[in-house]
């Protein structure tokens, strides 16, 4: 088979950051091909290459034998490159038919001719199985919906190569396999996909090709058929299968598990529709709880249900063996539980707001307003956390916003930490910050959860979960799929339930 | 040393803020100064001061009151267009209950500072629990407040009326004197005192920094982020009160139709001015005042210059764009990226 488009050698450079190094892509005419990796592999970024949101720094893309160098999406489309967004990227205020045609439309003269567009609106969507009243606002429908007038301009526009970016994630599962019948039917008619999903059930049904990135580089292509579950997960984390199974459980220092006694917190059958759970598992005091994981798989969800950000809509919690409804974050911190966010810039952190204030404010919040914490007392927490946390700062008065990631997680830390809670909530607190603060942060973890604090601990990064952790909840399409404790828990063990077939 | 662990506090920061609208204050009256003999004159008549600068005190009062509440509800990242038609209503009601009802003041100041809070949290409601974008929550009762002052005043013969009153205290709101001071800058130092110990003495202006800040986080953290914002437009709310109060109480009559027409732009004005942005967060109360004083100023120095009146919003527009362009840290940048040159010679 004649590759379609053909991406060699591609390099993107972000500032000193390399977020593509050497990065090759052959999409063949009737394949569809899966771009795996986890957070940060590089995934979005090569797709951006390809539609020609960013231009590489090196490297050349062809299509259909010939060089491009597409410099804006719209350039990209004209050359045969559609792209079909998560978020679809089309205009709800317009009709379906608009949108298909948009930017291309029959004319006459200065005139849109809009018989002509709704004819040809109706037959690309004909072509996937769909018949709708084109003339509707695309807003008015479901996304599944959206996501098809997305591939019909792909098809209006003859395109040579569909990428589809995580198409499936807010479908439910008969929408997921019409789309599934949709990008076979186009396979078969000769386009080239690109398929970017978390779901690996989805992968091993549709796609012909994987290749896999990590970390900005390029691991591999398979064909799908010949390479297993856990091979695939072993290259996109980064530990060959071979070797994870090596990994004894000796290695990881687990204290023993908590002796048996009220938990600090039970969850039966917690759920919230369409987003996470249910979840079944109890927590400890003094104990580290890790949520893993593959991306998408519900670890952020799961947290967020849990501090009353996405209230639970099912099922109960029990707080030292009380029931408790935790349905907002406020709730939660009366409850004494705390939780940051794995955004820290949107969600965490007052970027103008002063080290002192960042540290003091959730504190300050439980006590209420009018019982200010004084000066003085601020203060001294602030000094005592930038102190005992190794927070690196001019003084207590920085703004927050001029940190550096490690350190503006650490102030964060530092909030909740000055309230003390009973359950610490921590959503990759790791993630994007260099490898010293990280060794400081699980020193952290170890030391509070010493001191009887329970952690819940999200990692994408296995190994932290496997180090760290005392229970591990393996969750999977946002289902709780095993709970692993104590000596049960291993890389090889959450891996083989992460890629267990359906 | 290089890092120092501790500054004494954040007034560095809060100076760094008041810089540039007090520079601009300063360079105007030091221009009046020159310009004109008597401007600095201020004497004593009657047992009452008399001069340029305490007129512009005291006609700048309304402004300096109306800006105090604006700052808080700027800081949430939101703005209060309907200052001006809460002032009509706030005005209107008092003029009724003097000059119809003939209530004592014990009633008109609850009664109408009560409805104007009232009407500050329903915007806050708004904006806070239906999400509505606060340009568009506080448009509705731009307008519509304007027609309920009408409401409030008009009669079956006439729909709009202008009630005049000669109710002495309510007049005593806007043009009284205490030691020889005008009773309107009272009320500023007031409203501005009161302020700053509810909002600077608790931790409620922290909480207004980090939700005007960072909602997500605010929510987030634990802190109450809608009812802070519903409390900064309340308390806008009856700051626009009081101003209308004042403003009824110069004039002894009011007019629902004039009684603070405009002034919420020049409120919003005199808080850009005073260093707090309109995307929310840290705010300052005092620069504030400063920048209502500065436009109050500008106007009086436009008159003394014989600039007509329908001219002079351009000229106030070229000092807010000034003062706004010395906030902005990137014209900032922009103008530090020529300083070099001079440096690399001065060095």
């Amino acid at each position: 088979m004649t590759p379609v488009l053909q991406l060699n050698g591609i390099v993107k450079r972000f500032g000193g950051f390399a977020a593509l190094r050497g990065v090759d892509l052959e999409v063949r005419a009737g394949e569809i091909h899966a771009l795996m990796g986890e957070n940060g592999a590089g995934k979005s970024t090569l797709i951006k290459v390809m539609t020609g949101v960013h231009a590489p720094d090196e490297g050349t893309i062809r299509l259909g034998g010939l060089g491009i160098s597409p410099q804006s999406p719209r350039e990209a489309e004209a050359a045969g490159i559609s792209t079909v967004y998560q978020e679809v990227n089309l205009l709800p205020n317009l009709s379906v038919a608009e949108n298909i045609l948009l930017g291309r439309q029959p004319m006459l003269g200065p005139f849109i001719r809009h018989g002509e567009v709704k004819r040809r609106a109706r037959a690309a969507l004909q072509r996937l199985g769909l018949d709708i009243d084109v003339t509707r606002t695309l807003g008015e429908f479901p996304v599944a919906v959206r996501q098809m007038a997305a591939i019909a301009r792909a098809l209006d526009v003859r395109a040579k190569v569909l990428i589809l970016d995580e198409p499936t994630s807010s479908l439910d599962a008969k929408e997921v396999d019409e789309l599934l019948t949709v990008m076979r039917g186009l396979r078969d008619g000769g386009m080239g996909i690109v398929f970017v999903s978390h779901f690996l059930d989805q992968i091993y049904s549709a796609t012909d090709r994987i290749t896999v990135l990590r970390d900005g580089g390029y691991i591999g292509t398979w064909d799908t058929a010949s390479l297993p579950r856990l091979d695939l997960i072993g290259q996109m984390l980064g530990k060959p299968v071979v070797t994870v199974t090596g990994e004894t459980v000796a290695e990881a220092h687990h204290s023993p598990p908590p002796a048996t006694g009220i938990p600090l917190l039970s969850l039966q059958n917690l759920a919230r529709e369409k987003s996470a759970g249910p979840l079944n598992f109890d927590i400890a005091p003094g104990s580290l709880t890790g949520l893993a994981g593959l991306l998408g798989s519900g670890r952020t969800e799961s947290a967020r249900m849990l501090f009353g950000i996405d209230p639970a809509t099912s099922g109960k919690i029990t707080l030292a063996g009380k029931p408790a409804r935790l349905r907002t974050p406020r709730e939660a911190v009366r409850h004494g539980l705390a939780f940051c966010s794995e955004d820290r810039k949107a969600e965490g952190l007052f970027p103008d707001l002063s080290v002192r204030e960042n540290i003091v404010l959730a504190l300050q919040a439980s006590r209420g307003a009018l019982r200010r914490i004084s000066r003085k007392e601020q203060d001294a927490l602030a000094e005592q956390f930038i102190a005992s946390l190794n927070i690196k700062t001019r003084g207590p008065e920085t703004p927050a916003g001029l940190l550096s990631g490690g350190n503006q997680q650490k102030v964060l830390l530092a909030r909740w930490l000055a309230l003390q809670p009973k359950l610490l909530i921590l959503d990759e607190p790791t993630r994007g910050i260099d490898i010293g603060a990280k060794g400081e942060i699980e020193t952290l973890l170890r030391s509070l959860r010493d001191k009887g604090l329970a952690v819940v601990f999200i990692s994408a990064e296995l190994e932290e979960v496997v180090r760290l952790c005392d229970q591990v909840v393996v969750l999977r399409d946002r289902h709780q799929e095993a709970v692993l404790q104590g000596p049960a828990i291993s890389m090889d063990a959450i891996l083989r339930v992460v890629a267990a077939a359906a | 040393m290089a890092f120092p662990t501790s500054s004494p506090s954040s007034v560095p920061g809060a100076l760094k803020t008041l810089l540039w609208p007090l520079a601009a204050l300063l360079l105007l009256l030091a221009f009046n100064a020159v310009t004109s003999d008597f401007f600095l004159h201020v004497e004593m008549r009657d047992g009452r001061l008399y001069g340029t600068l305490i007129d512009i005190l005291n006609q700048g009062a309304k402004v300096m009151i109306l800006a105090v509440g604006m700052t808080l509800v700027i800081a949430t990242g939101g703005v209060d267009l309907s200052v001006g038609s809460v002032m009509a209503i706030a005005g209107a009601l008092a003029a009724v209950l003097a000059a119809d009802a003939h209530a004592g003041l014990w009633l008109i100041l609850p009664a109408c500072l009560g409805l104007a809070a009232v009407l500050g949290s329903v915007n806050g409601w708004l904006v806070s629990g239906l999400k509505l974008q606060p340009i568009i929550a506080t448009l509705i009762l731009m307008v519509t407040g304007r027609g309920a002052a009408k409401l409030l005043t008009g009669n079956d013969i006439s729909p709009v009326r202008t009630i005049t009153f000669d109710f002495p205290p309510l007049r005593f709101l806007g043009s009284g004197h205490v030691l020889g001071v005008p009773f309107s800058i009272v009320l500023v130092a007031l409203i501005f005192g009161l302020t700053v110990l509810i909002f600077r003495r608790t931790a409620l202006g922290l909480f207004l920094e980090a939700t005007g800040n960072n909602e997500t986080a605010a929510r987030f953290a634990g802190l109450p982020a809608a009812r802070v914002k519903v409390l900064a437009y309340a308390w806008c709310g009856l700051c626009a009160g009081l101003a209308g109060l004042v403003e009824t109480g110069n004039l002894g009559a009011c007019d629902p139709e004039q009684t603070g027409q405009m002034m919420e732009l020049d409120a919003i004005f005199a808080v850009v001015a005073g260093g707090t942005v309109l995307t929310g967060g840290r705010f300052s109360l005092a620069g504030s005042i400063l920048g209502a004083l500065l436009i109050q100023t500008l106007t009086h120095t436009l008159l003394a210059h014989q600039v007509r009146p329908t001219v002079m919003p351009v000229y106030k527009a070229v000092v807010i764009l000034a003062l706004c362009l010395l906030h902005s840290p990137k014209f900032r940048a922009q103008l530090a990226r020529l300083r070099p040159r001079r440096a690399a010679a001065g060095i």
